[in-house]
C-alpha cells in the first residue's frame, strides 16, 4: 500500500478495504522509521493527523466522500497551517504557528485529506539543494549522501521514500520540478495564478507558484483538481472556469507537436541525462507524435534575470520580519535600528541574507534602471521566445536539471555553481508558463532523472495526459529508491 | 560592477541586517560572483522593448481585478498578536523611538 497511486488508495478507501486512520497510521509509521535519516519533516503531529483521519473516517459512513478524502497530504512547510506550526525553514519562524490556513490548506481540507505534517525546504525557498534549512538538510532516498534538490526538497524525498502518497510544494525558479526530478517523483509547476498564493509565505510574488508533487501524473491531476482555483484574497488569482484536470488522460499522442529546444539538448548537461530525456522523447515519437527542433535563444540570459528579480522582490517581502509582529526578535539591542540588525542577522541564514543584500542592491538608487528595469525587459525576451515557440508545437520537452542529484556540500560553497543549475527551470516561471517533471530513468549510478514537459499557458491537462500515457508504457514512476526499501 | 566592504556594509544597513567585521571579506567575495553572473544583462540590447513586471502581463487578456472598498475582515488582534515577540494592552512594543 506505500507504493499505491493515489488512485489506488482511493479505491481502496470506497471499497472499505482500508481507513483512513489505518492509512494515515501506515504513513506515520514509516516516517518515524525514516525522518531521522532523511530529515524530509519538519513537524509531524500524530495525534492532530489521527483527528483528521478520525473525521475523514466519519465523513466517508455519511456516504460524503470524495476521492481524495482520506488521503494523507504532507505539505511543504511555507503553507500556513493553523494546526501545525509552520517555520518557512528559518530560524525566523521555528517557533511560528499562523492564525490562519493557507487557501490550498483550506482547499486540501474542504475535501477531505488528511494534513501528515509539514515537509523540510530551503530557508523561505531560497536554494536549490536543501541545505539552507535551519533544520539541516534533507537527504536523498536514492543515495543519503546527496541532495534530494531544493527548495521542495522535503515534499520530494518524503513522496520518493514512501513516507507520504503525495505532497504539496511550491515553485519559484524550479522549487517543484528540480527536487522531483532528483528523487524520481512527479512534480508540476502550474502557470501563475491557478493556485493561490494566500497563505503560502511569500519570496518572489511574480514567480512563486504552488503546485503538487507525488508518484504519477494522474495523481498529480487529481491533486491539482483540489488545489486549483480562484480566491480572491490573492490578488493575482485569475478568475477562470474550474478545470477538470484529469481530462485529458486519455490524450491521443499521434500528431502531437513536441518542440525539443536546442538549448536543452546542449554541451554541459550530463550524457545520461540526454540519454534517458532522448529515449523519453523517442517513446512519445512511437506513438506518432511529432517532433521537431526549436529554439529558445534567451535561454542563457533566464539565470541572471532570475538573480536581479527574484532577489528584489525577496528583499521587499522579507522585509516584514523585523522582530515586531511575529518570528525572532534578538536579544539584546540598543535601539530600533540595531533591534532589526541583529534580529534579522540572527534570524536568516547565509544565503537568504545574500539574497537580501542583492535585492537591495540592484533596487537602490542609481542602480535600478541598470539591473532591475533591464531583467525586466530581458525577462520579455525569454517569455517571447516561449510565445513564439508555442506557434510551432504543443509542448516542449527537455530535461528538467542537467545533472542527476549531486553530493552534499558540492555546491554549498560557490553560489553561482548552484544557481547554474536550474537554467532549464527558471525560464517557465519567468514567463508565467506551467512545467512539469517526471521520471524517465535512471543515469550510470542508478540515481533518477526528470524529463521536464512544458505548456503554454493553461495547458497543464494536456502536460499531465501526455505524461500518464507514457507512465502507463513504463514503470520508472513506481520504483522506489534503494536507500529506503519497502 | 563590484563592491567593495564599505558599499556592502551600506547595502547592509539600508536591508537592516547586521554583518559583522570577521564575515565582511566573506559576504563581499561570495555577492561579487552573484554580481559577475548578472552584469551578463548589460550586453543585451533590450532598446524598444517593454519591462515585463509581472507573469500575468502577457497571459491572454486577462486583467488584475478590482474590488469594492468594503470591509471584509473581522477584528482578530488578540490571535495575530499571540505570535508577537513583546505585546501590551494590544499594543506591539518597541524600543524607544522618540526621546
Amino acid at each position: 500500500m506505500l507504493n499505491s497511486t493515489l488512485l489506488e488508495l482511493s479505491a481502496a478507501l470506497a471499497a472499505k478495504q482500508v481507513s483512513s486512520v489505518e492509512l494515515t497510521r501506515l504513513f506515520l509509521d514509516r516516517i518515524r522509521g525514516l525522518n531521522g535519516k532523511l530529515n524530509a519533516f519538519i513537524t509531524v503531529d500524530e495525534e492532530y493527523s489521527l483527528g483528521q483521519a478520525r473525521i475523514a473516517d466519519e465523513r466517508r459512513s455519511r456516504g460524503e466522500a470524495g476521492p481524495l478524502t482520506g488521503i494523507p497530504v504532507a505539505h511543504k512547510d511555507i503553507f500556513c497551517t493553523r494546526g501545525l506550526r509552520t517555520t518557512c525553514g528559518s530560524r525566523m519562524l521555528a517557533g511560528y504557528t499562523s492564525p490562519y490556513d493557507a487557501h490550498v490548506i483550506e482547499r486540501f481540507d474542504a475535501v477531505g485529506a488528511v494534513q501528515l505534517g509539514k515537509t523540510n525546504m530551503d530557508e523561505f525557498a531560497m536554494g536549490s539543494s536543501n541545505e539552507t534549512s535551519y533544520f539541516g538538510p534533507v537527504r536523498n532516498p536514492w543515495d543519503f549522501d546527496r541532495v534530494p534538490g531544493g527548495s521542495s526538497g522535503g515534499s520530494a524525498a518524503a513522496v520518493a521514500a514512501r513516507m507520504a502518497p503525495a505532497a504539496t510544494g511550491t515553485d519559484t525558479g524550479g522549487s517543484i520540478r528540480q527536487p522531483a526530478a532528483l528523487t524520481g517523483v512527479c512534480g508540476l509547476k502550474p502557470t501563475y495564478g491557478v493556485v493561490s498564493r494566500y497563505g503560502m509565505i511569500a519570496f518572489a510574488s511574480s514567480l512563486d507558484q504552488g503546485g503538487p508533487m507525488g508518484k504519477s501524473a494522474a495523481d498529480l491531476a487529481l491533486l491539482m483538481n483540489a488545489m486549483a482555483g480562484f480566491d480572491a484574497r490573492d490578488s493575482t488569482s485569475l478568475e477562470r472556469p474550474a478545470e477538470d484536470y484529469c481530462r485529458e488522460l486519455g490524450i491521443n499522442l499521434a500528431g502531437l507537436r513536441i518542440g525539443l529546444p536546442k538549448e536543452y539538448f546542449a554541451a554541459g548537461v550530463d550524457p545520461d541525462v540526454l540519454a534517458r530525456v532522448s529515449e523519453a522523447v523517442r517513446w512519445f515519437q512511437g506513438r506518432g507524435a511529432k517532433t521537431l527542433e526549436i529554439t529558445l535563444p534567451n535561454t542563457g540570459l533566464a539565470v541572471p534575470v532570475y538573480y536581479v528579480i527574484a532577489p528584489a522582490e525577496a528583499s521587499s517581502n522579507l522585509s516584514r520580519f523585523d522582530g515586531v509582529r511575529y518570528g525572532h526578535r534578538a536579544n539584546e539591542y540598543s535601539d530600533l535600528n540595531d533591534m532589526y540588525r541583529r534580529t534579522r542577522a540572527e534570524g536568516f541564514g547565509a544565503e537568504v541574507k545574500r539574497r537580501i543584500l542583492i535585492g537591495t542592491y540592484v533596487l537602490s538608487h542609481g542602480y535600478y534602471d541598470a539591473y532591475y528595469l533591464q531583467a525586466q525587459k530581458v525577462r520579455r525576451l525569454i517569455a517571447k521566445d516561449f510565445s513564439q515557440a508555442f506557434t510551432r508545437c504543443d509542448l516542449i520537452m527537455g530535461p528538467t536539471s542537467p545533472s542527476t542529484a549531486f553530493a552534499l556540500g558540492a555546491k554549498s560553497d560557490d553560489p553561482v555553481q548552484m544557481y547554474l543549475n536550474d537554467i532549464f527551470t527558471i525560464p517557465a516561471p519567468l514567463a508565467g508558463l506551467p512545467g512539469l517533471s517526471i521520471p524517465c530513468g535512471f543515469d550510470g549510478k542508478g540515481l533518477p532523472v526528470g524529463l521536464q514537459i512544458m505548456g503554454n499557458y493553461f495547458a497543464e491537462a494536456k502536460m499531465l495526459g501526455a505524461a500518464h500515457r507514457y507512465q502507463q508504457a513504463t514503470d520508472w514512476h513506481l520504483r522506489p529508491p534503494k536507500e529506503a526499501p519497502l | 560592477m563590484s563592491l567593495t566592504p564599505d558599499q556592502l556594509q551600506r547595502i547592509a544597513l539600508l536591508a537592516r541586517i547586521d554583518v559583522s567585521p570577521e564575515e565582511l571579506r566573506g559576504v563581499t567575495d561570495r555577492l561579487n560572483r552573484v554580481l559577475g553572473l548578472i552584469d551578463q544583462l548589460q550586453a543585451v540590447d533590450t532598446q524598444g522593448i517593454e519591462p515585463m513586471s509581472h507573469a500575468l502581463d502577457v497571459q491572454l487578456s486577462v486583467r488584475q481585478r478590482l474590488r469594492p472598498d468594503e470591509v471584509t475582515e473581522t477584528d482578530r488582534r488578540d490571535d495575530f498578536q499571540s505570535g508577537a515577540p513583546a505585546v501590551e494592552r494590544g499594543l506591539y512594543l518597541v524600543p524607544k523611538v522618540i526621546e
